[in-house]
């Protein structure tokens, strides 16, 4: 009977093992690709670590129980005493074990929050590059104030540099997220958030908006390209160059909801409209609130900017 | 006309939804044709529309809860089946948004939340040595309320088409310029009525407990699930005054224009989420603190064994209900609110593990020197505690706010709430349910059948969330209609896991049907050799409950009856009874509010205003009556009593 059982846990933990390699092998979030990333990573594999001693400490006490005080032929009244009740000594222990534990999580966890409201240490001997992001239903604006050029669904960064990028929607509240480099903050419209990325590695990236938006979200993506500052550099050149400047018209028909294709222009929307300025709310709706009425649905993952 | 009821009424073009029509009119024929071919119509009126038995109450909140839970899983393996493979185009991502909304919003208000409500309404006033609750007219209100909110809200299924906006609904998405139409209006509505009805059962169940007890049941004497159903009133009390608000400003944004939560004008979206979440997290603790109760119960009589460290069990309860209230912004770290806000909002959630942790030690101790039972109700306990301990432990992984930037809207917060709601609820719903049931309706449910179900439901639980965490380090968001191919073979163990529940979820009610059936019927009162109130009556309860009530002693009643005696059927000290009557005005007030509610979802103010004249109505004819119940005669009493006691001698 126990040789049966051993051999299926066996099995079982064989299947899982092999489903946790396969499945391993693209996990962006433990696997970070700049300093924001890292600290993130760090903070969850030292609680991933702490969380499965307690699990395993629970299972084995359950386990124990169970085997040693079941109902079972023979026990009869054997160690079975009905009126205990408890135990202070140990009630205490559990309670104050637990709370060291929660000290020591929040101690890192506290650290690592403020250090993330500023610009990585790594690149301080540089001015980190202000990039405006923008979601609008279901795309996002990558405004370069300095460098004048805004694109659509895709932007190029330099690495070794922190990002500051400036969050904010034209509608729906998004989240801007690139898992290989750090974690999300929401954009808003009528606001503004700010969020520092930085990448140490050349590559590109996926990124997308993980808050629900709405019939298109699933597709309301963007790919980060990050090169080495010269390659940075030509690009944006070659932007400035050959790209059209946005016109507003061109600007307000691609805020109508829908999806884009990526596009890139030598001006920004910027000197139109701030979406992270109160009363910015307007805007949108003022130019396309009849399209709302009749969203039309997405259907088996299409890539509708791809095509 | 012809026009508005196919493009805009009707929801059409997409044959699930035509035969989801088709099989509404085909069942409520089915309905009345059975209840017309068996003369069951006054039966029905008079022991279930109207009756105020807070039994009754309870066993038709519990069929309604199973009701939502089927509609909640139906659309749950919806959702598996589009997520199962990449380019699958069962499910276009419109259909797809209304179905998590539906899904999440189902089970979360009119599953979890009735379930549990409709336990303690048949075992609350049994515990403490009631004969009914405090107010039983307002607590048929709360029933009737809920099942008309949760009929409007599903409703929406076929006409007018359902909310897409998620269940937190969050503004500006759901406000009236990104989502014009009647869908959240739906949602507004629907939870407004039942909300109604769940703040009335707070403030009923927390007079019922704080004053009606037996005598000598002092506070600390209580059973520890009338405890967590003391607690819980009061957080309803205060969290769901909140909801009515937020629901109400958000309904009049849409309604009447104005610009709370609006993108337009000087509206403040945020402040929705903030008021969402306000109430949202204590409501987290509304479904969870009473399956707490449950388990203890549970472990406690199968173990065969007083609960360890009851204090401590108590004051953990309160402390988990008072930091509830203190969290809500770790649902929004990533709004940016700041690092002093975010740093505080990770500690005090990191917090409450510490009382749910003591909670879980106790559990086990309590099964120290015991000898346990492994019963149907106790194998739900038992899975309960690892399988919510790694809902636990994720839980307190999202708390750190700098981590949760990367796990936020991600399916590793869908694999988490998942495991603390299904672990923690829903076993607790089920471990309730097949412990409370003999006293319920006089038999068992068949063990074979409750093991089967167990062993599908939490193998395939397993199989089906814990993939998910993985799901989210690999960059998958909730909320998604599409699958990448990366993440293709985690959701196919997924999908799998979901099937293996659904069949654990069939086998469950067809015990049901069989146990009806087959079952051996109780000869007794006290099934599992019990320890609260609830087993010193007999099966069936009779409807006054208590022929007299025990003075009680210390912690444990029933316990202690047995080892020394005593009885609640005391025959030479039998006094008059007094009941309160039947109403049928809580049934009829609750249709206006559905007919209030339709008119304000569809805009249709006079229908609205006519809904609204008769809820007021209702409520002068409740005023005007003088109908103070009626006394239940020594005689009777004794009647009952030796009918429901042969089978003990």
């Amino acid at each position: 009977m126990k040789n049966k059982w051993g051999k299926y846990s066996f099995l079982l933990a064989a299947a899982f093992l092999l489903i946790l390699t396969a499945g391993c092998s693209g996990m962006p979030v433990l696997d970070p690709k700049g300093p924001v990333g890292e600290s993130q990573k760090n903070l969850i594999v030292f609680s991933i670590v702490l969380m499965l001693i307690i699990v395993l400490t629970v299972m084995v006490v359950l386990t124990y129980m169970l085997v040693k005080f079941r109902e079972r032929p023979g026990r009869g009244d054997k160690d079975y005493d009905p009126e205990h009740e408890g135990n202070t000594k140990l009630e205490i222990i559990w309670t104050v074990i637990p709370l060291i534990i929660v000290t020591a999580l929040s101690i890192p966890t506290v650290i690592t929050i403020y250090q993330l409201e500023e610009p990585p240490q790594s690149s301080s001997d540089k001015e980190p590059l202000v990039v405006h992001a923008t979601s609008a239903d279901w795309k996002w604006f990558f405004s370069y104030p300095e460098q004048n050029i805004e694109t659509v669904n895709y932007l190029h960064i330099p690495t070794d540099r922190a990002i500051e990028f400036k969050l904010s929607s034209a509608d729906s509240m998004g989240s801007f997220w690139v898992p290989a480099l750090g974690g999300q903050k929401y954009t808003m419209a009528n606001m503004r958030t700010t969020l520092y990325l930085q990448a140490d590695e050349a590559g590109t990236y996926k990124g997308r908006n993980s808050n629900f938006t709405g019939t298109a979200f699933a597709e309301q993506t963007f790919d980060v390209h990050a090169e080495s500052t010269e390659e940075f550099q030509s690009w944006v050149e070659e932007t400035q160059q050959s790209a059209p400047p946005l016109s507003q018209d061109r600007y307000d028909e691609l805020l109508a909801p829908g999806l884009l294709q990526e596009m890139e222009f030598s001006s920004t929307h910027l000197q139109y409209v701030d979406h992270g300025k109160m009363g910015s709310g307007d805007y949108l709706i003022n130019r396309h609130q009849d399209k709302f009425e009749d969203l039309p649905a997405l259907e088996g993952g299409e890539d509708v900017a791809n095509d | 006309m012809m026009d508005f009821l196919l493009n805009e009424f009707l929801v059409t073009g997409d044959p699930l939804i035509y035969g989801a029509m088709v099989s509404i009119v085909l069942v409520s024929i089915a309905i009345v044709f059975v209840l017309t071919y068996f003369r069951k119509w006054g039966y029905l009126w008079r022991e279930w529309l109207t009756t105020v038995d807070h039994k009754k109450i309870g066993i038709m909140y519990i069929i309604a809860a199973i009701a939502m839970l089927f509609r909640g899983g139906v659309d749950a393996m919806l959702m598996r089946a589009q997520l199962t493979l990449p380019n699958t185009e069962f499910l276009n991502s419109q259909h797809y948004n209304e179905i998590f909304t539906t899904h999440g919003t189902i089970m979360i208000i009119f599953m979890a939340m009735p379930f549990l409500i409709g336990l303690m309404n048949f075992v609350v006033p049994l515990q403490i040595g009631a004969r009914d609750v405090a107010f039983p007219f307002l607590n048929a209100v709360s029933f009737w309320s809920f099942a008309f909110g949760a009929m409007l809200f599903n409703l929406s299924f076929v006409i007018g088409g359902s909310p897409d906006a998620g269940w937190t609904n969050y503004a500006p998405l759901a406000g009236p310029n990104l989502n014009p139409g009647p869908a959240i209006n739906y949602y507004l509505l629907g939870l407004q009525i039942s909300g109604i009805g769940t703040l009335a059962t707070g403030i009923n169940f927390m007079v019922t407990i704080l004053k009606m007890r037996a005598p000598g049941m002092t506070l600390m004497r209580m059973p520890i699930f009338t405890w967590s159903s003391l607690i819980t009133s009061f957080i309803i009390t205060f969290a769901f005054p909140i909801l009515t608000v937020a629901l109400a400003l958000m309904t009049i944004d849409r309604i009447f224009g104005s610009q709370f939560f609006t993108l337009t004008g000087e509206g403040m979206p945020m402040m929705w989420a903030n008021l969402f979440w306000l109430w949202g997290h204590p409501e987290v603790y509304i479904v969870i603190l009473p399956a707490f109760g449950i388990f203890s119960e549970v472990i406690s009589t199968f173990a065969r064994k007083q609960l360890f460290g009851y204090k401590a069990m108590v004051w953990s309860m309160l402390l988990i209900a008072g930091l509830s209230f203190l969290v809500w912004v770790h649902h929004f770290f990533t709004m940016g609110a700041g690092a002093g806000v975010n740093s505080l909002f990770s500690v005090t959630t990191m917090l409450i593990s510490v009382p749910t942790g003591v909670k879980i030690f106790n559990w086990l101790g309590t099964m120290y020197k015991g000898k346990i039972r492994f019963d149907t109700p106790m194998l739900w306990s038992l899975g309960f505690i690892p399988c919510f301990v790694i809902g636990g432990v994720t839980g307190v992984m999202l708390a750190m706010a700098a981590a949760d930037y990367q796990y936020h809207n991600t399916y590793f917060l869908v694999a988490h709430f998942h495991n603390v709601l299904i672990a923690g609820t829903v076993f607790g719903c089920f471990a309730g349910l097949t412990f409370w049931y003999p006293k319920m309706f006089g038999h068992k449910m068949n063990e074979k059948l409750g093991k089967i179900s167990f062993w599908f439901f939490v193998i395939g639980f397993n199989v089906c969330f814990l993939p998910m965490y993985f799901l989210g380090f690999m960059g998958m968001p909730r909320r998604t209609y599409a699958i990448e191919p990366e993440w293709m073979p985690l959701n196919v163990v997924s999908t799998v896991g979901a099937v293996l529940m659904a069949i654990g979820f069939i086998v469950f009610v067809y015990n049901i049907y069989y146990s009806f059936r087959y079952s051996e019927r109780e000869k007794t009162g006290d099934t599992w050799d019990g320890r609260a109130l609830e087993w010193a009556t007999t099966t069936p309860v009779p409807f006054y409950n208590f022929a007299t009530v025990p003075e009680i002693t210390g912690p444990e009643a029933f316990w202690k009856m047995k080892q020394e005696g005593g009885t609640t059927y005391d025959k030479d000290n039998l006094e008059p009874i007094h009941m309160p009557s039947d109403s049928g005005v809580p049934f009829i007030m609750s249709a206006f509010m559905f007919v209030a509610g339709f008119g304000l979802v569809w805009e249709w103010m006079v229908v609205a205003i006519a809904g609204l004249i008769g809820i007021l109505a209702c409520m002068v004819v409740r005023s005007f009556d003088y109908d103070h119940g009626f006394h239940v005669s020594v005689e009777e009493i004794k009647e009952t009593e030796e009918k429901a006691r042969e089978g003990e001698k």
